[in-house]
């Protein structure tokens, strides 16, 4: 276990955690400020990844294939508001389940019949292609530390949005307490347009981002909508703050326990039997580490005051 | 879901007791009919395409069994598991395992799966159960998620791909279960055993104490009954039922893979039950039998069936509430409970 590769696959689980966040975040806030449980939010980021693709392979240019992504997961997840979800949110929780669970179904197949079932790719960029020299000996693509540096920058202006403007300061008490906030006075269904719809275009914009860096296909959003949940659960559901750092740690353990637990297990155990308990073991580790939150803390690590 | 709890309302307690009679007579004889006409599909099956057929319906009486038992946490203790299918997985495993290890007995099989189903059930439970709402769904949604990974970490046992079993379990060396015909009557008769244990339970002072719970878990713990005991009692049952489901789907596909325990998996339990009539012990019966033979009718229309039976079930979620047996219960003007 070198000091290289320990940083390597620790960058490589922060890039994980921004990810997560990116998609989290909108779920977290649709679900603090609605009650609304949206397992269709994991098909917004596959659909920011389909879009990217489109657009890019269309303009010939990666900036401008970004540009034109947002707008259009934007007003997809509108779409897809106005259509279906709109009529679920006073619905019990497991409606809400089957519902959205019935769109993921619909999109994914809809996503292979227009795109078809083989995985696209979109090239990196010109201007981020190429890799970074982080010490003597190792280099890391600079598409990825672009990639971590615009989460944490994202991360901070969510951050200054939810704590320091009066959009933020409504969703904190939609948040807390939807009633009162509508009654007083506050139109809470153009507020949720607002929560929802930035929510769904953080999620394409995390399905765009990683379009360079992996195979974009049908159903990449299932596994990692999984993933988010855990991550919104840790944190605590409604909390933004509590989605950042349950993604980071999420991220982080993932990824490092399949890249060093079955080493770390050799000290212990033979070679073989470490191996196979190390790759059977890593996978695990996230839930393992949402179980033990959840018997200490069954609200998660920073649960919304109601 | 709330208006599959009913309440009495201002009818009297001798009034109600006469309608229910009324409305108990009906509703066995009705499931008396469903019954019959499972035991008849195999008579029916020789007329066509008779494996093809036969192996469908075994298919949704296995469902049928894990749909039922997600329905005794759902419809009756509001606990909504969308991790469910984890115990079709184990119940697979401990067939597949054992076997792979040259034991091909049911009843090792059965045990071990038991064991191996209330074990994990209890643990998981333990932890979910301290949690409530929507924490609980994913929580559960966690745990299944888990045993998936474990399932395609055991590359010893086929990991991702899984592995083909050599042969049905045998009962004591007997191959009665290597005839499909055998082996559909088989598992009708545990589902008929399942079925009417559910309707002893559910009607026992457990059952009332869950169905009490479920409406309202602080005056149950007003009155002296704690909810967790009655909740992780049934969480095992459930658990334990679902496991058994799990042994008769390896036999009956004679395969066994993760791909039995995902969270789509646990997804498509949840809309049986709900589909059906949660709440209803022939609900998901109804349910697993219409998803199924669903699925196998689109398949067969169009390669891109999903189209349609996506926003299928977005309709039947905003329109069809009480699931089917509501709409027979709306058709036929009475209520259900």
């Amino acid at each position: 276990m070198s000091f290289a590769l320990l940083l390597i696959q620790t960058l490589n689980g922060l890039q994980l955690g921004i990810l997560l966040f990116l998609i989290a975040a909108g779920l977290t806030l649709v679900f603090g400020v609605m009650d609304f449980i949206n397992l269709a939010h994991g098909v917004q980021y596959m659909i920011g990844a389909y879009f990217a693709a489109m657009f890019c392979t269309w303009t010939g240019n990666f900036w401008l294939g970004l540009l034109l992504t947002l707008p259009a997961a934007l007003a997809f997840g509108l779409l897809l508001e106005v259509l279906v979800f709109r009529h679920l949110y006073a619905r019990d929780h497991l409606e809400q389940v089957l519902a959205t669970f019935g769109m993921i179904i619909f999109l994914n197949q809809a996503v292979k019949s227009i795109w078809g079932a083989a995985p696209l790719s979109v090239p990196v960029p010109e201007a981020l292609s190429g890799s970074i020299q982080l010490i003597e000996g190792l280099n890391y693509p600079i598409y990825r530390v672009a990639l971590i540096l615009t989460g944490l920058a994202i991360a901070v202006l969510l951050y200054f949005v939810i704590n320091r403007t009066r959009v933020g300061m409504l969703v904190r008490a939609g948040a807390t307490n939807t009633k009162m906030v509508s009654a007083l006075g506050v139109d809470i269904n153009r507020l949720f347009m607002i929560v929802f719809g930035f929510g769904t275009m953080l999620a394409g914009l995390a399905g765009a981002m990683v379009a360079p860096i992996l195979s974009v296909e049908p159903g990449m959003g299932d596994n990692l909508l999984i993933l988010t949940f855990v991550v919104i659960v840790i944190g605590g559901i409604g909390s933004i703050r509590g989605a950042f750092i349950a993604s980071l740690l999420v991220g982080l353990i993932d990824t490092l326990g399949r890249a060093f637990g079955p080493q770390i297990l050799r000290g212990l155990l033979e070679p073989a039997a470490a191996s196979q308990t190390g790759r059977s073991l890593a996978p695990m580790l996230i839930y393992i580490l949402m179980a033990a939150v959840l018997f200490f803390r069954p609200t998660g690590l920073f649960p919304v005051k109601k | 879901m709330s208006d599959t709890f009913t309440t009495p309302g201002a009818a009297t307690p001798v009034d109600l007791a006469v309608q229910k009679r009324a409305g108990v007579d009906r509703k066995t004889t009705w499931v008396i009919v469903m019954f019959a006409v499972l035991a008849l599909v195999p008579l029916f099956a020789k007329l066509g395409a008779e494996g093809y057929i036969l192996s469908i319906f075994t298919r949704v009486l296995i469902f049928s069994i894990a749909a039922l038992s997600l329905d005794i946490l759902l419809g009756y203790g509001a606990m909504v598991s969308f991790g469910h299918a984890a115990f079709l997985g184990i119940g697979s495993y401990a067939v597949g395992i054992l076997s792979a290890h040259g034991n091909d007995n049911l009843v090792a099989h059965l045990i071990v799966a038991i064991g191996a189903s209330a074990l994990f059930a209890m643990a998981t439970s333990t932890i979910s159960l301290r949690t409530s709402g929507v924490y609980y769904i994913m929580s559960t949604l966690a745990f299944g998620q888990m045993l998936y990974f474990v399932g395609v970490s055991l590359s010893a046992y086929g990991g991702d791909d899984g592995m083909t079993l050599a042969n049905r379990s045998r009962i004591f060396g007997s191959t009665m279960l290597a005839s499909d015909t055998a082996f559909y009557y088989i598992v009708l008769a545990l589902l008929i055993v399942f079925y009417v244990l559910a309707h002893r339970l559910i009607a026992s002072r457990f059952g009332r104490v869950l169905r009490g719970i479920r409406e309202n878990p602080q005056r149950m713990r007003a009155i002296g009954f704690e909810p967790f005991r009655y909740q992780l009692l049934a969480c095992t049952l459930a658990g334990v039922m679902c496991g058994i489901a799990g042994v008769l789907l390896a036999n009956q596909a004679s395969f066994v893979s993760p791909a039995y325990m995902t969270w789509q998996r646990s997804g498509d339990l949840l809309i049986m039950v709900l589909l059906g009539g949660a709440g209803t012990l022939a609900g998901p019966i109804l349910g697993a039998a219409t998803i199924l033979l669903l699925e196998e009718w689109l398949s067969g229309l169009t390669e891109q069936w999903k189209l349609i039976f996506g926003p299928l079930l977005v309709l039947s979620v905003l329109f069809a509430r009480g699931g089917i047996i509501g709409l027979i219960g709306k058709l036929g003007g009475q209520r259900h409970d």
